[in-house]
């Protein structure tokens, strides 16, 4: 079994009452109760003007995120790959495109060009490649509940192969209804992560991933503070808080990820 | 990079169901696009698959159910490919063995119908559908995974039409970094009503079947499809005494245009550093290659960036064409369908010509290729691009 390492370079988070790194970490670090909001991400500034009004509430989480850890990396935004992980992806462009397909009394429908590219599951990685002008690889994952273990083992792998720095986005959204009923998260969560190759100096910590073909042997995985417990069991990205909260903290830790029937093992040491 | 074996194949699409069939329909110029019966008020043409109404899942995989999973299905059970993986499985254990599977609609239709059936007075859905294993994009990933009897880890890539072009990346990186031995890798895509009608508001549907090159060209035809290859280090061992060349995966690149999220780069900025570093990664020269399998969707827009782009690299010395007057444009499933064409044409020393085309674009300058030729091919580069200014070549080739 291969364990695959990289250097932490980066993070960002946002989601009810985690509004930005320099805010949420204080929280994460246990110092400050949880008070979660409703905290929907702002229009991302990195965009023109033209391309942000095209942008909803899944796109600006995504590059909220993005930009934050991209952001405190230092790196060149032009410079990073981009690994993009979600498992709804946009489900409220989505949910409007089936809506109007069937909407009563109308045959013939056109649905609206720009909702239609905003549907693919890369449009958040499309907006952030455009506002950044990065023309490095990009993809983008959708593994229902176990896209953060997923999109994590996709970068790590990524960093090990080419020896450069991902960003990691990982980010989703609450259905609309009635799609909400058949597929259930509580809030919006997203949170960024920057890789940087292993063995770079600096950083906030090195992070070591290595999947195996069975269940984790504990929950480790839940998040040390029980305010948070619900939030992680309530949207796939919020998987992360564990991490989140290792580093805000500074402390070094070992979890075991669901990932399928099997499991991905995280170390963090600072 | 160090190749990677494509030890197993499968593929459907509108021209048939197996390799083999492939071969035939390209060899006799025999193309798979009918009139829009599926959805015909978004008018066109489309690759349809036969069949897949009437094809059902094994009982014990009806939560499934849905126009791609059986798609997905109908493939596994093609060309040997199911019993291929289980007899590697033997080999590897089935915790070493990834599932990367690329879809940008995975199966959508199912909420297409259960949108249809909401309850008219609270709008709820109707109980059968199953969103997880349907609409969700992991559904493809967890239906491969479960069928093969597999439990490495399992990915579905969706970045639009180079999903299963950028799941091959993915793979290779997988089994590169040490994670797996071995990786299914793949896709599928089918008609929807969604794709149908987005690309209808875009403007993008050709009224005649799609003519990629041609001078004439007004747009794309849409296609279904569903292909998988089972993706191994060279130094495999060799199963069942199999002996002869095998198809290598060469060389991988991929580069984001930056620029437009439906438009492609104007000059093709994004495709030539992808083919650029599909090349690198092959440690090639251009001249190295015999044949670039071209993106080729039909649009105005593609073709005549996609010429300028593979003149940039290439110059006028390397034929190319485009596969997709004969499937239609299969989306998500464009990379894995038209990488194992490539393959075939290598295997069989033909080199495919583009269909449907009277005059190639005048303003073209790469070479491009209408009637069939008989020829080896050694080395094919095959090119997919996808909304959001997404990139991916793969070099292939043959290897002892």
């Amino acid at each position: 079994m291969s364990t695959l390492t990289a250097r932490i370079v980066g993070v960002s988070v946002w989601g009810p009452g985690l509004e930005g790194w320099p805010a949420s970490q204080p929280v994460l670090a246990g110092e400050v109760d949880y008070a979660p909001t409703v905290s929907p991400a702002p229009p991302p500034a990195i965009l023109s003007a033209n391309e942000r009004r095209r942008t909803g509430p899944v796109a600006r989480l995504a590059l909220t995120v993005a930009g934050e850890a991209a952001a405190m990396s230092g790196l060149p935004l032009d410079r990073l790959r981009s690994v993009f992980g979600s498992g709804n992806g946009d489900g409220i462009v989505v949910g409007s495109i089936l809506a109007d397909l069937t909407k009563p009394g109308e045959q013939e429908r056109l649905i609206s060009p720009t909702q239609f590219h905003n549907s693919v599951h890369n449009a958040a990685a499309g907006y952030w490649s455009i506002a950044t002008s990065c023309r490095q690889p990009v993809t983008c994952l959708a593994c229902h509940d176990f896209t953060w273990p997923a999109s994590l083992l996709a970068a790590m792998a990524e960093v090990t192969v080419h020896e450069e720095a991902v960003l990691l986005c990982v980010y989703d959204h609450p259905m609309p209804a009635p799609l909400d009923a058949k597929r259930g998260l509580i809030a919006p969560f997203g949170l960024g992560l920057v890789l940087a190759p292993a063995g770079q100096k600096g950083g906030m910590a090195e992070i070591e991933v290595q999947f195996a073909p069975e269940p984790p042997p504990d929950n480790s995985a839940v998040p040390y503070q029980p305010a948070l417990r619900a939030l992680a069991a309530g949207n796939p990205a919020a998987h992360a808080l564990r991490l989140l909260e290792t580093l805000a903290r500074g402390v070094q830790d070992r979890h075991a990820l669901t990932y399928l029937d099997g499991r991905l093992d995280v170390t963090v040491m600072p | 990079m160090r190749p990677l074996v494509l030890t197993a194949c499968t593929i459907i699409s509108a021209i048939g169901l197996g390799a083999a069939a492939h071969v035939q329909a390209l060899r006799a110029r025999s193309g798979g696009l009918r009139p829009n019966d599926f959805e015909p008020t978004a008018g066109g043409w489309i690759g349809r698959i036969a069949g897949v109404e009437a094809y059902r899942l094994p009982a014990s995989l009806s939560a499934f159910d849905c126009r791609n999973n059986r798609l997905t299905d109908m493939a596994l059970h093609t060309d040997g490919f199911a019993d291929a993986v289980r007899a590697a499985r033997d080999v590897y254990g089935a915790g070493r063995m990834a599932v990367v599977m690329g879809t940008s609609t995975s199966g959508i239709t199912a909420g297409e119908e259960a949108y249809r059936q909401r309850d008219t007075a609270s709008g709820a859905l109707p109980a059968w559908f199953e969103y997880d294993l349907t609409q969700d994009p992991f559904s493809l990933g967890r239906y491969v995974r479960t069928v093969l009897g597999l439990r490495g880890p399992a990915m579905v890539v969706s970045t639009a039409c180079a999903s299963s072009a950028r799941a091959f990346i993915e793979a290779a990186q997988l089994i590169h970094s040490g994670v797996c031995d071995a990786a299914v890798v793949g896709g599928a895509d089918s008609l929807c009503r969604m794709t149908l009608h987005g690309f209808a508001a875009l403007e993008l549907i050709s009224p005649t079947p799609c003519q990629p090159c041609d001078a004439g060209r007004s747009g794309i035809s849409i296609g279904e499809a569903a292909g998988f290859a089972l993706l191994e280090r060279l130094d495999a061992p060799r199963r069942n005494d199999a002996t002869g060349a095998r198809l290598a995966l060469l060389g991988m690149g991929a580069a984001s245009d930056a620029h437009h999220m439906s438009a492609p780069h104007p000059e093709g900025a994004g495709a030539v550093r992808a083919m650029q570093q599909a090349l690198r990664s092959a440690g090639m020269t251009p001249a190295e290659v015999d044949w670039v399998k071209l993106h080729g969707t039909g649009t105005r827009a593609n073709d005549a960036m996609e010429d300028l782009a593979v003149f940039e690299v290439f110059g006028a010395a390397v034929p190319c064409s485009s596969i997709k007057g004969w499937t239609g444009h299969t989306l998500g499933t464009c990379g894995i369908l038209e990488a194992v064409i490539a393959g075939q044409c290598m295997a069989e020393g033909f080199l495919v010509g583009c269909l449907g085309v009277d005059a190639v674009d005048p303003d073209f300058r790469a070479d491009v290729v209408v009637a069939n030729r008989e020829r080896p091919i050694r080395v094919a580069l095959s090119n997919s691009f996808g909304f959001g200014g997404i990139n991916c070549s793969l070099v292939l080739g043959h290897v002892a």
